[in-house]
């Protein structure tokens, strides 16, 4: 088990390693970098003063090697704008995020599993159609224009919620629910079909034979077996969910990691990007072994 | 052992459109995102060379005209935007930008990573590792942010909005692929071919490619509505398509500035884009049904012997 | 003894439909059946005969839709069961009726101990639970001969054998004595001599217990052997109902003969064999030494294992020869054949083909010699690319090797090769989809045949079929070892299906040959105890071993 982490984690290093070389090289390879680094009013004298500090006269793998160094040395840069620490500010920001995410993700498990387990469970009933349009709508709907039109709706027209910020509970209603939406309707998806597949499988003709109670063949049986494919999926839901926290953040002027990635890019603000992903890649690898110990509680065939 | 097996032929495969129609038909929201799909499709071409110039067309007494009014034509029925131009020829053009983009995209993640898949899947040596590695970084990191880091260092342009949305997508066909040679290689029929002498390449390419198809074909119907709305987030967020190109994204974003005077310029792009998505999507979901056999009957008109 | 009392279970008229477009599917019509404590019923058919979906149909299986029952009368124990629902229900499924299945590792659920699954019927019945349910289960697993019940508890179905799951499965079943118990199909999956265990503990069960059992089989030969009474049925139809003796001696109804008169079996094979009649001092295939070990690292350390699944394999073939390699499951017969077609890679040994080692060939030499080289394989429904038309598969042989023959006259041959081995021309525009199960492993030889080879291996190339179409398939290998001068290696796990076609036979256990020896030798005078047991564990009609 030991081993199967450690494995795991020098992979994810890999990986994540991987990412940063691909970001640092097409930043490299696709032009001057202090038109990338620099904002974009600045002088020519900056720009080249600029190069000289950061050794963009070096060959290129020299300049990733230094980069390499200056992240064990656990020096991620300095942003443009704030003049301080890039992953200071990265920090700073993850929680935001988390909390969103984990609320938002927790709802739409919970939701899921209950009206996808249900409408499994009488196919073709109106329960079941109900449930399979709202949710095959979550999945579709554009998070943007839902958003703005949540805003309309409830801010503009209404005035029951507010635009956007942060606050009291009225702050997050919108948020978390834009940003659940998409998870919802893509689980309830899976739970449904697993169950259905689970539902007709042989051994819940076992579990009939026997003669056990209905309750405990459908959620001790048929849901148990259920919930692997469900996890897989909601653990791809929760790292996609950084997709949706750049929209809704950014809608919403929440102060997380994505709308400081948006801002960053657009300031070009090129440390405080490099340690968003970074900070993203990481908590993303974490969540994946996690996952995977997850599947081993879960299923007695799987042993790392 | 004696062995008593079926020895009855399976009966030919009749009328397979027809069963398909009869099971469309059952399945109203399914018919329904049938309809409006090749409504879309005609609008989508035929569209642009009949009002495609209305698009850019300037109408200073038109500017964030309301909508449901026949009085300035019927093209001005659902608004126009801060500049005059109609939104219902905005969205004929839009769509052409939105669904090329996807259609391209999708296209082009299909033939790569199902190429990349079969050589992965059959191939043992080396390279076969990078390629399933490579497709494991790009899985394990959201995509749209991916895309934004690519999109902010290659900088804005339908061809890099289009390589970009490529590769994010490309990891699915290849590991589906990938995972379906897998299975098929160890096939009876796959072993017969080696047998008689066939090279790697006959295998592949005449055993192995063909049944790999049709579930790429199928993955990239549902991809194709993923893609929609990833181009929209990005052409959203302005790190998409650049003006004066616009797709149904990009328009959401220019009327998101006039939502409390004219909510229709962001409304209706986005409108059309979830219905397009939610069409592709119950469409796959009926495909998924059919193709079920356990579950096709759902789709069937059940008729009970009288008794 | 079913005369003395009335009978326990009563189906009447039963008629089940499965609902699509259209016209309603029939999978039963019209079946009527009984069985009596202490009897056990055979219900004999193929699949697809409706066999399974009349006894799911009792115990409230079938899911309806799309399932229809459209007419029929269930009463067991004096009491119409047919439409019980719910609470009612419970009180006979699992109590009063129990119900084994074919695949135990797909009807046990996965994730849960067998222990678990065994205690939630007492827990469910509200007959035991906690320790006691768990000291029952224990017992349970005792009695079905699981060894170490007390540690084996905890275990997961998937830690177990086939044949050790099957008797989880009886042990759940058995559970609460039921005064019935299904059992579908119980020994598909298992090999020979663990079917012949797991039929002996259902009989000694119902000996303890005076269940009434029905057996659902589409094998005669445990059919003969554990039947009172049999019914034989096809398309959803009973064709013939009786004792187990009449109807097995003495069929009345034509398909019934057809099932039981198709190969011949003890003296009758050994007369009117179909073995080589030409006999050749010319050897066509040398083997010597050849072993393949596989190695896999398990546990947590990942300690390196190995495992020899074929070990030190010597034997020969002569021109004009068929020679029979008999073992179960795990024996390494089908790891010889792939690596003689040199479709896995041995560990050591040779293999000497008209003078030169298959193992140490160059790629153009391999070529060469999978031309002379041919395999027929056991799936003749995964054998086959569906893509393909027959055409297709007969010629891709000439596509492979561009010089046995120009594609100018690729159409002409295809029809030659389809008529030499008894289809017809206009077969050649079909999809192997399109053919029954004989006739697709006719186009596998048809197939095998186009390159001209001088051996052919066939890998369990039969087992697969119909009885009758068995006998003809054979029939037609031997006539076309006669005609083209062909040597056949025929793989198979059916030892008694060899007695009729191979000139000599070697028995395989565990990698190693245990015995080899002319086919009347093998039979008659078998010197090693394995192959006397699995002589002895094709199992014996009940009538003859009750006389005995």
């Amino acid at each position: 088990m030991l081993s199967y982490i450690g494995k795991r984690a020098s992979h994810s290093v890999i990986s994540v390693i991987g990412l940063l070389a691909l970001v640092f090289f097409l930043t490299r390879l696709t032009g001057d970098p202090s038109s990338l680094f620099l904002p974009l009013d600045s002088t020519l004298e900056a720009r080249q003063a600029f190069a000289k500090l950061h050794g963009f006269d070096q060959p290129i793998h020299w300049q990733f090697l230094d980069y390499l160094r200056d992240l064990i040395n656990l020096d991620f840069g300095q942003s443009v704008r704030q003049n301080r620490s890039a992953m200071e500010i990265a920090l700073e920001a993850f929680p935001q995020t988390l909390k969103l995410a984990f609320v938002a993700m927790a709802l739409a498990f919970t939701l899921a599993l209950v009206a996808g387990s249900i409408a499994a469970t009488r196919p073709g009933g109106l329960f079941d159609r109900t449930v399979s349009l709202v949710s095959l709508t979550g999945a579709s709907a554009p998070d943007f224009w839902i958003a703005i039109v949540g805003i309309l709706v409830f801010a503009v027209s209404f005035d029951l919620l507010p635009t956007s910020g942060t606050g009291g509970i009225s702050y997050w209603i919108m948020p978390i629910f834009v940003l659940a939406l998409r998870p919802f309707g893509l689980l309830v998806q899976v739970v449904r079909g697993t169950m259905l597949g689970a539902l007709s499988a042989p051994y819940i003709k076992t579990a009939r034979a026997k003669g056990l109670h209905r309750k405990e063949i459908v959620f001790g049986h048929a849901l148990r077996n259920s919930l692997l494919p469900v996890i897989t999926v909601a653990g791809d839901l929760t790292a996609g969910l950084v997709n949706g926290a750049v929209i809704v953040e950014s809608v919403f002027g929440w102060p997380g990691i994505g709308k400081l990635m948006i801002d960053a890019i657009i300031q070009r603000d090129f440390a405080v990007v490099q340690s968003t992903i970074l900070v993203t890649a990481t908590a993303i690898f974490i969540l994946n072994i996690c996952i995977d110990l997850l599947y081993a509680v879960l299923d007695p065939r799987i042993r790392y | 052992m004696t062995v008593i097996t079926s020895d009855i032929a399976a009966p030919p495969p009749a009328g397979k459109l027809l069963i398909m129609w009869r099971c469309l038909k059952r399945d109203k929201l399914a018919l329904f995102a049938a309809i409006f799909l090749l409504a879309l499709a005609i609008a989508t071409i035929a569209g642009p060379p009949l009002i495609g110039d209305l698009a850019a067309k300037l109408g200073l007494r038109q500017r964030n005209l309301a909508p449901f009014s026949f009085q300035h034509g019927w093209v001005y029925f659902l608004g126009a935007d801060t500049l005059g131009r109609p939104i219902i020829a905005r969205l004929v053009v839009g769509a052409q930008n939105t669904l090329g983009i996807a259609f391209v995209a999708v296209l082009c993640s299909m033939l790569t990573g199902g190429i990349l898949g079969l050589i992965a899947g059959y191939s043992e040596r080396w390279y076969s590792q990078v390629i399933q590695r490579l497709a494991d970084i790009v899985m394990s990191f959201p995509s749209l942010l991916l895309a934004l880091i690519v999109l902010y260092t290659l900088g804005p342009s339908i061809t890099n909005l289009v390589i970009v949305l490529a590769c994010t997508r490309m990891p699915i066909y290849l590991r589906t692929t990938r995972a379906e040679v897998l299975e098929l290689r160890e096939r009876m029929f796959v072993s017969a071919a080696k047998s008689m002498g066939a090279g790697s390449f006959r295998i592949v390419l005449r055993h192995i490619a063909p049944l790999v198809l049709p579930t790429l074909l199928t993955i990239a119907a549902l991809d194709f509505a993923t893609v929609i709305l990833a181009e929209s987030s990005l052409s959203f967020l302005g790190l998409g398509i650049q003006p004066p190109d616009f797709t149904w994204g990009a328009m959401v974003a220019n009327g998101r500035g006039y939502l409390a005077n004219a909510w229709w310029i962001s409304f209706w792009p986005g409108l059309v884009i979830l219905l397009t998505t939610l069409s592709l999507n119950l469409l796959s979901s009926w495909a998924r049904t059919f193709a079920d056999p356990q579950q096709r009957w759902r789709l069937q008109s059940l008729r009970k012997t009288p008794r | 003894m079913s005369r003395f009392t009335s009978p326990l279970l009563t189906v009447e008229n039963l008629t089940v439909e499965f609902l699509s477009d259209d016209a309603p599917v029939r999978a039963v019509n019209a079946v009527s059946f009984e069985v009596s404590r202490g009897e056990t019923l055979v219900i004999l058919g193929e699949s697809g005969s409706g066999k399974s979906v009349s006894t799911s149909t009792v115990m409230d299986l079938i899911d309806q839709p799309p399932g229809d029952i459209v007419s029929g009368r269930i009463t067991f124990d004096g009491v119409a069961i047919g439409n019980l629902r719910g609470e009612p229900r419970r009180l006979i499924n699992g109590r009063k009726i129990a119900m084994i299945f074919q695949d135990p590792l797909a009807y046990l659920n996965p994730v849960y101990t067998v222990g678990r699954q065994i205690i939630e019927i007492f827990e469910c019945h509200g007959v035991a639970s906690g320790k006691a349910a768990r000291e029952q289960a224990i017992s349970l697993l005792r009695r079905v001969g699981i060894p170490n019940p007390e540690t084996r508890i905890d275990q997961y179905p998937h830690q177990f054998s086939g044949g050790q799951r099957q008797r989880v499965m009886i042990a759940m079943a058995i559970a609460l004595k039921p005064d019935l118990l299904i059992a579908d199909e119980p020994t598909t999956a298992l090999d020979v001599s663990v079917q012949a265990q797991i039929l002996d503990l259902l009989r000694d069960l119902q000996n303890e217990t005076g269940m009434a059992l029905i057996l659902i089989t589409h094998d005669l030969e445990v059919a003969a052997s554990m039947a009172d009474r049999v019914i034989v049925m096809n398309r959803g139809e009973i064709v013939e109902a009786g004792a187990a003796k009449d109807v097995f001696t003495a069929p009345s109804h034509a398909y019934t003969k057809k099932l039981i008169s198709a190969l011949p079996h003890g003296d009758a094979a050994e007369n009117s064999n179909k073995r080589s009649t030409t006999s050749s001092e010319e050897t066509v295939l040398k083997v010597e030494g050849l072993t393949k070990e596989y190695f896999f690292s398990s546990g947590m350390f990942g300690k390196r294992q190995s495992f020899l699944a074929v070990n030190d394999v010597n034997f020969e073939v002569k021109k004009g020869e068929t020679l029979g390699i008999v073992g179960e499951s795990g024996s390494g017969k089908s790891s010889v054949a792939r690596m003689l077609l040199r479709l896995a890679e041995p560990t050591s040994g040779k293999a000497i083909f008209a003078g030169e080692d298959i193992f140490s060939m160059n790629q153009a030499r391999l070529l060469a010699f999978r031309r002379k080289v041919q395999m027929v394989f056991q799936d003749p429904y995964g054998s086959m690319n569906p893509r393909m038309s027959v055409h297709t598969i007969i010629s891709e042989p000439w596509a492979i090797h561009g010089d046995i023959l120009p594609k100018a006259k690729w159409k002409d041959r295809v029809v030659e090769l389809l008529e030499l081995v008894g289809l017809k021309p206009e077969h050649a525009d079909r999809y192997p989809h399109q053919f029954s199960g004989g006739q697709r492993q006719r186009i596998a030889i048809a197939r095998a045949l186009a390159s001209e080879p001088e051996l052919i291996v066939c890998d369990e190339a039969v087992s697969a079929l119909d009885v009758s179409i068995q006998a003809q398939v054979i029939d037609l290998l031997a006539d076309l070892r006669t005609r083209l001068g062909l040597s056949y290696i025929f793989i198979t796990h059916d030892l008694p299906i060899v007695r009729h076609f191979a000139d000599r036979i070697i028995v395989m256990k565990q990698g190693e040959i245990v015995e080899d020896g002319t086919t009347s030798a093998i039979f008659g005078n078998p010197s090693h105890p394995y192959t006397r047991s699995l002589l002895e564990a094709t199992p014996v009609p009940k009538w003859v071993a009750a006389g005995a």
